[in-house]
């Protein structure tokens, strides 16, 4: 089905799955209890899971497939912001044709730095990228004040033009980005009991998105041309003496990549018109490459996974304090309370990336496959306890 | 007028002269050796045949096309299939990938992105996989990762992957070096069997003399980046010049 191997489109439907019943796995915990606060189902966070999502996606077409490891890809989801808002102040509200012109631009821009970056390999392109990404970031906030807004970013004005919507609205307010009237921001509320969902239209739209840039991705990794990538990455020599030219190959995935990261920009405006600079800096192209690893560079599900991870740890892990702590660890006497609450503070709060390092470094070394590997461990553990099923495993065709 | 012609092929690395004015002409449909002490050029020579390096004159015409200036891709898009002295394979892939990538070459030319189609929808390519795999007698290890046969699997694999291009000219860089006596049988009887069935020309850089003799029909030898005489198998043996060369090299 969808030209999909049967293995591929039930990964696809468990991402079909979580996306779309995301509000209620991300709150598993009733509003006012003490775990509420470990909800991630909240539009905000929901929506940075998906677009984070596509944009590891699409780094890793780059990356797990080539091994190319680009340091510049937050260049083009800045790139595919500003077009975004850009749209929002010309044109309309509407986000469609913004996130077209998302993906145009950041493809031309990648284009461009790509053609130049993939002359050198290893250390030398992700140099390159880097520099690249820092000029742009220096671009943006500074030289190209006028059309990027420079340090205060990019925002809509009540004197937009918005030439086929209303500049502003009848109450004198900016418009929000909508889809065709349907607002991003719009929420249905759903309460059962004590707990309470939220169903977002923005977050919906982008989860769309999410589950056709992953099945994109698998098409992509089940083609001859994802093929040749994973063949670049093992041996260029045996390439080029093959007959094929790598150029061009790790050229279209570079803009491939960068094409997915102006959609994360473009989506990442949708949901909030503005952009600013800091999406081009250094730190979020690092945050990336981490998300892809942790989940598992070269897997289809793993960078999901990774962004979804990082994504998580930034705005859960990063709320929990002392006073929560000492709640938790009321039980324990007094002075080992305080000695218990006093070492795990460095790491809560904002010591979250202190966890984050540690996480990562334990995935790194034991776990080099990421995120993902770890499951299939599991996953395998589980089989040997059932040694049948893994003979009729062992015997389908193993396409 | 052979397949591959090599007329007065000069190259220098700063003071040294690694090529001196070198000719060679291999015939269509023969197996032409390179041999000669070390040093004597061999390696170079290949080098330029495949376009990794450029002499600074001569000319070198294939198939009456100069692939000179021309990258290693497109002179094997020409025709010209490289076997190394260790095994280049695609290690990280399966055995049946690594030959479904050079029936995708031939068929498709050095690029094309087709991102979309599936893999496994390409029938013909699949099949034209499957029939190598099974004449190099290694189709049970389809699934296998490259990285993970024995070094005399690789090389069959990295000979399975040059024949399904069918070459007009297979050039191997010496294609038992390090390889255990009965493994250099099965390769001289693979190449011979290659030869005979496909009628593929194939000029072969070698050091061990019992595969020369074995397999080729005339022999060039070369000294000190110079040819020294051209000639088949039964005269060379005998020949005073090759016999100093040699015998030259093993009393320094």
């Amino acid at each position: 089905m969808l030209g999909l191997e049967k293995k591929d489109l039930r990964l696809l439907l468990i991402v079909i799955g979580l996306t779309m019943l995301a509000p209620f796995i991300l709150n598993p915990f009733p509003e006012g209890s003490e775990m509420a606060q470990f909800n991630a189902g909240y539009p905000d966070l929901m929506q940075r899971f998906v677009i984070f999502g596509i944009f590891a996606i699409g780094f890793n077409i780059l990356f797990g497939l080539t091994g190319y490891l680009s340091f510049g890809h937050a260049a083009f989801l800045g790139v595919g912001s500003y077009a975004a808002v850009w749209m929002f102040k010309l044109l309309s509200m509407n986000v469609l044709p913004a996130i077209i012109l998302s993906v145009i631009i950041a493809g031309l821009f990648s284009l461009l730095i790509g053609f130049i970056s993939l002359r050198r390999s290893g250390i030398y392109f992700s140099i390159l990228t880097l520099a690249f990404a820092q000029m742009s970031f220096a671009l943006a906030y500074s030289v190209l004040t006028p059309i990027t807004g420079g340090e205060t970013g990019l925002q809509l004005a009540l004197d937009d033009p918005r030439i086929f919507g209303a500049a502003q609205t009848a109450t004198g307010n900016i418009p929000v980005p909508a889809l065709f009237g349907l607002e991003m921001r719009a929420s249905y509320e759903l309460a059962l009991g004590n707990w309470l969902f939220t169903f977002n239209a923005g977050y919906y739209l982008a989860a769309l998105f999410l589950i056709l840039s992953f099945y994109l991705a698998i098409r992509i990794f089940r083609s001859p041309f994802g093929m040749m990538l994973r063949a670049i990455k093992s041996n260029q020599t045996r390439m080029s003496y093959t007959g094929l030219n790598s150029r061009p190959y790790t050229l279209a995935a570079f803009v491939i990549s960068g094409m997915y990261a102006g959609l994360a920009g473009g989506l990442m405006a949708s949901m909030d018109p503005l952009a600013g600079a800091e999406r081009m800096q250094w730190t979020a192209s690092g945050e990336v490459v981490l998300m892809t690893i942790l989940g598992g560079a070269g897997t289809l599900i793993g960078p999901v996974l990774g962004a979804g991870m990082i994504k998580y740890f930034e705005n859960i892990f990063s709320k929990i304090n002392d006073t929560i702590l000492h709640g938790w660890f009321a039980f324990l006497p007094d002075g080992l309370e305080n000695f218990v609450v006093a070492i795990i503070h460095p790491f809560i709060g904002k010591g979250w990336h202190l966890t984050l390092g540690l996480v990562f470094m334990l995935v790194v070394i034991f776990l080099p496959g990421g995120l993902v590997q770890g499951g299939q461990k599991i996953a395998a553990m589980f089989r040997r306890k059932q040694p049948e099923d893994a003979k009729s495993k062992a015997t389908e065709p193993a396409e | 007028m052979g397949i591959l012609e090599v007329k007065g092929i000069n190259k220098r690395f700063g003071g040294l002269q690694a090529l001196g004015d070198v000719n060679l002409s291999v015939a269509e449909n023969t197996t032409h050796a390179i041999i000669g002490p070390n040093g004597a050029g061999k390696s170079t020579l290949l080098n330029v045949l495949v376009g990794k390096l450029i002499p600074d004159s001569g000319s070198v015409m294939f198939d009456g096309q100069s692939v000179l200036g021309r990258k290693p891709h497109e002179i094997n898009q020409m025709g010209i299939s490289r076997v190394f002295q260790t095994p280049e394979i695609f290690g990280d892939l399966s055995v049946f990938e690594n030959v479904m990538i050079p029936c995708f070459a031939k068929r498709d030319g050095a690029f094309r992105m087709h991102a979309i189609e599936s893999i496994f929808a390409e029938k013909d390519i699949q099949q034209q996989a499957d029939e190598i795999l099974s004449d190099v007698n290694m189709l049970e290890k389809k699934d296998m990762t490259a990285s993970s046969l024995s070094r005399g699997d690789k090389r069959r694999l990295e000979m399975a992957m040059c024949l399904v291009q069918d070459p007009k000219l297979l050039l191997l860089d010496e294609p038992t070096a390090g390889m255990a006596r009965a493994d250099t049988e099965n390769t001289i009887n693979l190449l011979k069997e290659i030869r005979e069935q496909r009628g593929i020309t194939m000029a072969i850089i070698e050091h061990d003399m019992n595969v020369v003799f074995s397999l080729a029909e005339r022999i060039t030898v070369l000294a000190q980046g110079m040819p020294l005489v051209e000639d088949t198998p039964d005269n060379i043996k005998g020949h005073p010049k090759v016999r100093e060369a040699y015998l030259g090299e093993a009393q320094v």
